[in-house]
């Protein structure tokens, strides 16, 4: 089985540069913005997209991390139930501009499940998407506003992710389904 | 590591493991029970039927709660006022419920055994609410819990049961738990109220309230189960409370962060003075609202029947 990298490490860093300078132009005032990453990858991504900010002189951007997984709508035909790791939002979400992260989006069913764990906690001024990869095949009306890289792909293939804070390597590979 | 099992009937069953799984769980429902939104929809369209035998405010409260915050349609189900009443068998009842497409049922039973046999008479997952002098689980599970949050891991700690010991479910889960994540357990009582055969708990068994308290981490104090008891096993309650309740001087004994707990309905002035149920080392009240993560963790592990394949993970 072959697996071909689709981005490297320092490919990676300079996305992620390219997505917060983006959000900065898209922003009015960036202190009106909080980054909420979707547990796993995206919580590493909004973790590292924080640190960015930081550099960028913009230092009290607030980061939060959502697990989605009581929102999932196919919680009843996955075959083992994922670990919940908890929802960890310290500030009040009303009146907020969110910035969703997650590494990848493909049915879309992940961001609105997202969406609605974020809503319950109160109501956001506006939420924004931000991402990785945008791997197509959208199940639902869903769009990312900030994305990182298309990559036109089959269902028959399947993007791999790797951070270094969990796999210990940054890199992007994409690989046909056994 | 995951929960594979239809039911939750006693810690008995289970490995160190699955309790840690399920306390795992249950720590990422507590900060559910903080918000102002205190819901998610994830057993939406579910039905959970709670069939108490027995009377119960805080389990049947707790596990209707419980039920509600995940969006579990839940109904309460006594047996003053059913047709249990009427002579219906108990079988009988239970698939009557079932014949209602029931998702979980939450049973609490007077006779120790019914729930497992309620179990095995169904394909409805079961949680036991506490069956007899058995085990009452999930009570297990917010002890357990509690203990965590206040004292870090469970392991090496010294935990100090004290009181009617033989008519406890409470104490029966808690001890099998609690000794298969590793800590120590000490047991005081009225010789009336202690088990005659101890060494399958292997624990402690102390000879005054001054050894079961020296040094433990954790004072875990209980009632006196009155209508479990057969005869009367005890000359007085005043003299019950002179030797066998907690006061300020006993429970200098214990750690100077000791905590203390009890499962509750608590009597006043009895096995805890009013003094040490209010001091801010007694942590009851902490262990209410942790029944309710406890509960919604097993609903939630328990209560979503896997039908279909498998569905990859979307992202």
């Amino acid at each position: 089985m072959s697996s071909k990298e689709l981005m490297n490490s320092d490919e990676m860093a300079r996305t992620l540069n390219r997505i917060v300078f983006q959000i900065l132009e898209n922003v009015k005032d960036a202190k009106e913005i909080c980054l909420v990453g979707i547990r796993r990858g995206g919580a590493h991504l909004a973790d590292r997209l924080g640190e960015i900010f930081k550099s960028e002189g913009y230092n009290n951007i607030q980061v939060g991390y959502l697990d989605i997984t009581l929102y999932r709508d196919d919680l009843t035909t996955i075959a083992e139930y994922p670990l919940l790791q908890g929802t960890e939002l310290d500030f009040d979400v009303r009146g907020r501009h969110i910035v969703l992260v997650d590494d990848v989006i493909y049915t879309g069913r992940t961001t609105r499940a997202a969406m609605d764990a974020l809503i319950d906690l109160g109501r956001p001024k506006k939420i924004s998407m931000a991402v990785l990869i945008d791997r197509g095949h959208r199940e639902l009306p869903v769009q990312p506003d900030f994305i990182g890289k298309v990559i036109p792909t089959s269902n028959d293939e399947i993007i791999e992710v790797a951070l270094k804070e969990q796999a210990g390597n940054n890199s992007v590979t994409i690989q046909k389904k056994i | 590591m995951s929960y594979k099992r239809k039911d939750l009937l006693g810690m008995i069953d289970l490995s160190k493991e699955e309790i840690n799984y399920l306390l795992d769980t249950a720590q990422t429902f507590c900060e559910i029970n903080e918000r102002d939104v205190k819901k998610v929809p994830t057993l939406k369209g579910r039905t959970v039927i709670n069939l108490f035998f027995e009377p119960s405010t805080r389990t049947r409260t707790s596990f209707e709660i419980a039920g509600k915050r995940l969006s579990a349609d839940t109904v309460n189900f006594s047996a003053s006022s059913s047709s249990t009443t009427k002579g219906e068998t108990l079988i009988d009842t239970v698939q009557n419920m079932e014949a209602m497409s029931s998702d979980v049922f939450v049973v609490r039973h007077a006779y120790s055994g019914s729930v497992k046999f309620i179990a095995e008479n169904t394909d409805v997952p079961v949680i036991n609410a506490g069956d007899g002098l058995n085990e009452h689980p999930t009570q297990a599970l917010l002890d357990l819990l509690t203990i965590r949050q206040n004292k870090g891991d469970i392991k090496g700690l010294e935990i100090a049961i004290v009181g009617d010991i033989t008519h406890s479910r409470v104490a029966r889960s808690d001890i099998w738990a609690m000794k298969k994540l590793g800590a120590n357990v000490r047991l005081f009582g009225p010789p009336t109220m202690l088990p005659k055969h101890i060494a399958p708990f292997d624990c402690q068994i102390c000879k005054t309230m001054e050894e079961a308290v020296e040094g433990a981490d954790v004072v875990m104090m209980l009632r006196i189960q009155r209508e479990r008891q057969g005869k009367l096993l005890l000359p007085s309650t005043r003299e019950y409370a002179r030797f066998f309740g907690l006061t300020n001087e006993k429970l200098n004994f214990a750690k100077k962060d000791a905590i203390v707990m009890h499962p509750g309905p608590i009597n006043r002035g009895v096995e805890l003075m009013t003094n040490i149920a209010d001091c801010n080392r007694a942590v009851i009240l902490p262990q209410v609202s942790n029944g309710v993560a406890v509960r919604m963790a097993a609903l939630y592990l328990l209560g979503l029947s896997k039908k279909g394949g498998n569905n990859e993970d979307a992202s």
